[in-house]
């Protein structure tokens, strides 16, 4: 018996050894799990790259499947959406775990992003990691703008309608530019064909290349912690960080189980909730599209609504545009709006929580306004986060650099 | 210069014009599938002109037809909504219609070749929507004061009942009015000027 399995082990060996010689199997697997090394004090916030990571394995896979049966042609997609939900086998479930994912993704994205204004990840040397993230972000919005409009209802027809024409706010190039993106003059079956070649191949690739950029820049600084301190600054005689431990099988086994708290919910919301009350897949949208007529209330989805609801604010429509790309694009620049000496929240002082707090409020509160009717008291409650949204880049660049601070100890806590 | 040295000046001038001539290549490459975004000819090649018959809208009544893929309504003014046109101005931004896109031959006033009939092009100027007409004089959820006109229901703007935009709204300019005419007292040509082809 035991003499089997050795030689079953050498074969195996044996195997690894000649594939080694040939593809740096056994570099890459100790550069980036066995001997890559995690600070020790991980909480819970960092469960949300892993997740979605997860989230974006779930969607190529959903996606893939979805679009065996899907039919990227104004006459056909809202019928061929209904086709896999009625009677293409387990196509429901398929088609749910898609829409669900899209939410989840940005749900565990934005978590992801506060964390790192919590413990300043996004600090030097990281810059360039958050850039990447960023860029991901961005390209994110564009790949669930593109897939909201594919299955054709009314919501993806005149959300297409709404998001293509502040384009056309540009000055000269705007009118242009919006039947450039079309290829017609007005949203139609070319629109809803070109976006469908965006959503399942150029995005999905260029994200992919983008999650490696991220995960490459990560792996060469390293991770940070809730500390805010660089372990890499404290090492032991054989070079190992002494506040670090091997990803794998540490981290991975943490992240195993966090991976299956999360499917947990992940599946109740898909089997008991997956339109999340109007939230994740809108009412209007179980109508086919009609050019004809406006849904009544139009609205884009929750992850949009923070921006869309400083649009609303905007009395002018170019300036509107313009707040609304500004409100995205500050966002790459935090790393060096922030000054402080500390990175952490931990050793930061009460200013610092407030601004952030305040900050995540504005955000939440935005993206509620974002989605209801908008009567007159609405707009000035929108104008007054809109306000308190901006103030918090302008604030942390000149509060940072004076602010308050505790000292930061030399070793992590926990 | 040496046998064995490197004219690093040669070789950077080489570089570059090498560099230059790549990228003037790959830009000419992109001209094709950039292009290949705007509308096709088949698309370009639907856009005639549509006929409504206006003897059969009831007044105060709005017909939408399409044309070019947009909407167009096509609005019968009762007297009433004619002499509120006048009242409205001080609340307009652009009661002249200067900045509107419109025909030359368009009357600034009622916005309309003939008054009774507001030809209008019914997306939104701010971002694409179909405003609904709201003909009743009276408080509503959106304005205490509202003396009839249309309302966009995406960002709150509004129009009166020539399409000319309210100040203090989104929407930076009145609603557009597409090029038409009438064949004769019935028939409306939307497409089509006064006396010819657009």
């Amino acid at each position: 018996m035991s003499e089997q399995s050795g030689a079953v082990t050498k074969t195996a060996n044996g195997l690894l050894q000649w594939v080694d010689k040939r593809l740096p199997v056994l570099d890459f697997w100790n550069a980036h799990l066995a001997k890559y090394y995690a600070p020790k004090n991980f909480n819970f916030w960092y469960y949300m790259g892993g997740f979605a990571l997860l989230v974006l394995v779930i969607q190529i896979l959903s996606g893939i499947f979805l679009t065996m049966h899907y039919k990227p042609s104004a006459a056909e997609a809202f019928a061929s959406v209904e086709y896999i939900m009625r009677d293409v086998e387990w196509g429901w479930l398929i088609r749910y775990m898609h829409s669900t994912g899209a939410s989840f993704f940005f749900i565990v994205v934005y978590l992801h992003m506060f964390r790192s204004l919590l413990y300043g990840s996004h600090r030097k040397p990281r810059e360039l990691l958050w850039v990447f993230g960023m860029l991901i972000y961005l390209l994110l919005m564009a790949e669930a703008f593109f897939g909201y409009v594919l299955p054709w209802g009314q919501m993806s027809y005149w959300g297409a309608q709404v998001i293509i024409n502040l384009f056309g706010a540009i000055p000269m190039i705007g009118e242009p530019l919006t039947e450039w993106i079309r290829g017609d003059f007005f949203i139609s079956d070319a629109t809803i064909n070109r976006f469908f070649a965006l959503h399942v191949i150029a995005l999905p690739i260029a994200l992919l290349g983008l999650v490696v950029l991220h995960l490459s820049a990560l792996h060469q600084t390293g991770s940070n912690n809730p500390d805010g301190i660089e372990i890499k600054e404290n090492k032991d005689e054989d070079g190992i960080p002494k506040d670090g431990i091997p990803f794998h099988p540490y981290y991975t086994v943490k992240d195993i189980f966090g991976a299956s708290m999360f499917l947990l919910v992940f599946a109740f919301v898909i089997f008991f909730w997956p339109e999340a009350g109007g939230l994740f897949l809108e009412h209007d949208n179980f109508v086919a599209a009609d050019p004809l007529v406006t849904p009544e209330h139009i609205k884009p989805v929750w992850y949009f609504t923070p921006f869309y609801a400083i649009l609303k604010a905007v009395p002018d429509k170019l300036m509107g545009v313009i707040l609304m790309g500004v409100s995205v694009g500050v966002l790459f620049l935090l790393p060096w709006l922030d000054r402080s000496p500390v990175k952490s929240i931990r050793y930061k002082g009460a200013w610092y929580k407030i601004l952030v707090f305040s900050f995540a409020i504005a955000f939440i509160r935005l993206g509620m306004l974002g989605m209801a009717e908008g009567t007159p008291a609405q707009t000035i409650e929108m104008r007054v986060w809109t306000f308190v949204y901006f103030s918090f880049f302008i604030l942390l660049f000149f509060l940072s650099k004076g602010g308050k601070t505790k000292p930061v100890p030399d070793r992590v806590t926990h | 210069m040496s046998a064995d040295g490197v004219n690093k000046e040669r070789r950077r001038f080489l570089i570059a014009t090498t560099s230059a001539m790549g990228a003037m290549g790959a830009g000419f490459a992109a001209v094709p599938f950039i292009k290949s975004w705007f509308p096709s000819a088949r698309a370009q090649a639907v856009g005639a002109p549509v006929e409504v018959n206006v003897s059969k809208i009831e007044p105060g009544q709005i017909v939408k037809v399409q044309w070019r893929g947009q909407t167009i309504g096509v609005l019968a003014r009762t007297d009433e909504m004619l002499q509120d046109l006048t009242q409205v101005e001080p609340e307009l931004r652009d009661p002249g219609s200067d900045d509107a896109e419109q025909p030359d031959y368009i009357d600034s006033e009622g916005r309309a070749l003939r008054p009774e009939f507001l030809v209008v092009n019914m997306h939104c100027t701010h971002l694409g929507c179909i405003p609904q007409l709201i003909p009743q004089v009276g408080p509503q959820p959106f304005d205490e004061n509202w003396k009839g006109g249309f309302y966009c229901p995406c960002h709150k703007s509004k129009f009166d009942l020539a399409g000319r935009v309210y100040k203090g709204v989104p929407a930076p300019e009145n609603l557009k009015i597409p090029p038409y005419s009438f064949l004769d007292d019935d028939t409306l040509v939307i497409g089509v000027n006064p006396g010819g082809m657009v």
